[in-house]
C-alpha cells in the first residue's frame, strides 16, 4: 500500500517536473545555429547572440498559456492529493484529484500541438524539435495516467 | 552666521535659473495603424506664466536618416503648417497654447511616416530646455503586446475554476438555508395546526439522507468484507 503510494506521488512529481522543464528550457526547436522555446527565439548571427521576444504570434501566447495552467492544475492537483489522503473517508475515490490531473495532461497535450501545427511560422525551416518539445509530449501520457490512477483507485487503509 | 546665510543665498539664486529651465513632455512612443490618423501630444512645463510668445515647433527625422526638417512652428498666436514636405494637407493644429499644449494631428498615415518627431516649446523669457522626443511607429496591424492573450486564457481558466468553486458552495450554502427555512416556516405553519404531516418533510429528508448514507456505507461495509474474504 505504501508502495503504491509512493509509486504515484513519484509519477505526478516526475510528470510536474517535466512539465516545469519543458516550459522553462530553451530548446523546442534546435537548429546549428540557433534554438528557440516558448518566450524567444534566439540565434547567433553574424554579429553575436540576439534573441526576439515572442511577441509575434498569438498562437505562441496560447502556448505559454496552456503550459503554464498545465503546471498550475497539476500543482493543485497534487495538493488536492495530499489534502484529501487525509480527510476522504475509507473507500472514497480521489476524484478531485483525479480530474485536476487529467485536465493538466490535456492542456499540455493541447499546448504541443498546436505549437506542432503552428510552429513553422516562426522558426526557420532547418531547424528541428528539441528535448523540450519531446519533453512535454513525454509528460503528456504521464500525467494522463497519473490522473487515471487517481480516479480508479480507493482510500484503504 | 551672517556669511553663511549670504554663501546659502548666493547658492539658491545660483540653482534657481537652472530649475526654472522648461521641461517638454512628449510621449515616448506611438504606435498606429496605416491609413489612419494619430496625434502627438507636446506640452511643457515652465515656472513663468504662459506668455504670448510661446512658441512650439515640431521637426521630423525620417527612420534611417540623419538629418530632420521641420514640419510646423507656432508663433505669434498662428501656426505655421508644412507645405512643401512630406505632411502637406496632412497636418492639423489641435493643441491649445494658452494650456501648454502643441499637440498635433497627422492624417492619414504611412509607411514612411516612421520615424521621430521631436517637439521644442519655448516660453519666453523661459527658453532652457531639451526638446523631446516621440517615436511613431506606423503598423498594418497592431501587434498584440508579449504577455496580454497569455495572461488572458490563465486569468480565464483560473477565474472560471474560483467562479465553479464559488458556486458549487453557494448551491450547498443556499440548498442547506432553503431547508431550514421550510423547516422554519412550516414551524410557523404548525400554530394553525394543519400542516403537522409537512412539518415533518425537512427532519425527514435529513433522516432520508442518513439511511442512504448508511446503506452506502454498509453496503461499502460488505464490499470490504467480501474482499477480505476472497483474500
Amino acid at each position: 500500500m505504501l508502495l503504491l503510494l509512493l509509486g504515484i506521488i513519484i509519477l505526478h512529481i516526475a510528470a510536474l517536473v517535466l512539465l516545469f522543464v519543458s516550459t522553462i528550457v530553451s530548446a523546442w526547436t534546435v537548429g546549428s545555429t540557433s534554438s528557440s522555446d516558448l518566450w524567444s527565439n534566439c540565434s547567433t548571427s553574424n554579429g553575436g547572440y540576439h534573441c526576439d521576444p515572442a511577441n509575434s504570434g498569438e498562437w505562441i501566447q496560447a502556448v505559454q498559456a496552456l503550459m503554464i495552467l498545465s503546471i498550475i492544475f497539476s500543482f493543485l492537483s497534487l495538493f488536492l492529493f495530499f489534502c484529501q489522503l487525509f480527510t476522504l473517508q475509507k473507500g472514497g475515490r480521489f476524484f478531485l484529484t483525479g480530474i485536476f490531473q487529467i485536465l493538466a495532461s490535456l492542456f499540455v497535450m493541447t499546448g504541443a500541438i498546436i505549437y506542432t501545427v503552428m510552429s513553422p511560422e516562426w522558426v526557420p525551416e532547418t531547424e528541428s524539435f528539441g528535448f523540450a518539445y519531446i519533453l512535454a509530449w513525454v509528460a503528456f501520457p504521464l500525467a494522463l495516467i497519473s490522473g487515471l490512477i487517481y480516479v480508479i483507485l480507493r482510500k484503504r487503509e | 552666521m551672517l556669511v553663511f546665510l549670504a554663501l546659502v543665498s548666493v547658492a539658491l539664486v545660483t540653482i534657481a535659473p537652472q530649475s526654472q529651465a522648461i521641461v517638454i513632455y512628449t510621449g515616448w512612443e506611438r504606435h498606429a495603424l496605416v491609413g489612419s490618423e494619430v496625434r502627438l501630444s507636446c506640452s511643457f512645463f515652465s515656472w513663468r506664466w504662459t506668455s504670448e510668445d510661446v512658441t512650439f515647433s515640431w521637426s521630423y527625422r525620417p527612420d534611417g536618416s540623419r538629418d530632420s526638417i521641420s514640419i510646423f512652428h507656432y508663433t505669434g498666436g498662428l501656426p505655421y503648417l508644412d507645405n512643401k514636405g512630406p505632411f502637406r494637407d496632412r497636418l492639423e493644429f489641435v493643441g491649445n497654447p494658452q494650456r501648454r499644449d502643441g499637440s498635433i494631428l497627422i492624417k492619414n498615415l504611412d509607411y514612411s511616416d516612421n520615424g521621430t518627431f521631436t517637439c521644442d516649446a519655448k516660453n519666453p523669457p523661459d527658453i532652457v530646455g531639451r526638446p523631446s522626443s516621440v517615436r511613431l511607429l506606423v503598423f498594418d496591424k497592431l501587434p498584440v503586446q508579449a504577455g496580454v492573450i497569455t495572461g488572458a486564457i490563465i486569468g480565464a481558466v483560473l477565474g472560471l475554476l474560483v467562479l465553479i468553486v464559488v458556486i458549487y458552495y453557494l448551491m450547498r450554502f443556499l440548498v442547506a438555508r432553503r431547508v431550514f427555512n421550510l423547516s422554519v416556516s412550516k414551524h410557523g405553519k404548525k400554530a394553525k395546526g394543519k400542516e403537522g404531516s409537512q412539518q415533518r418533510q425537512g427532519p425527514a429528508l435529513y433522516a432520508a439522507l442518513d439511511q442512504s448514507k448508511l446503506k452506502a456505507s454498509a453496503s461499502e461495509k460488505k464490499k470490504q468484507e467480501s474482499r477480505k474474504d476472497k483474500k
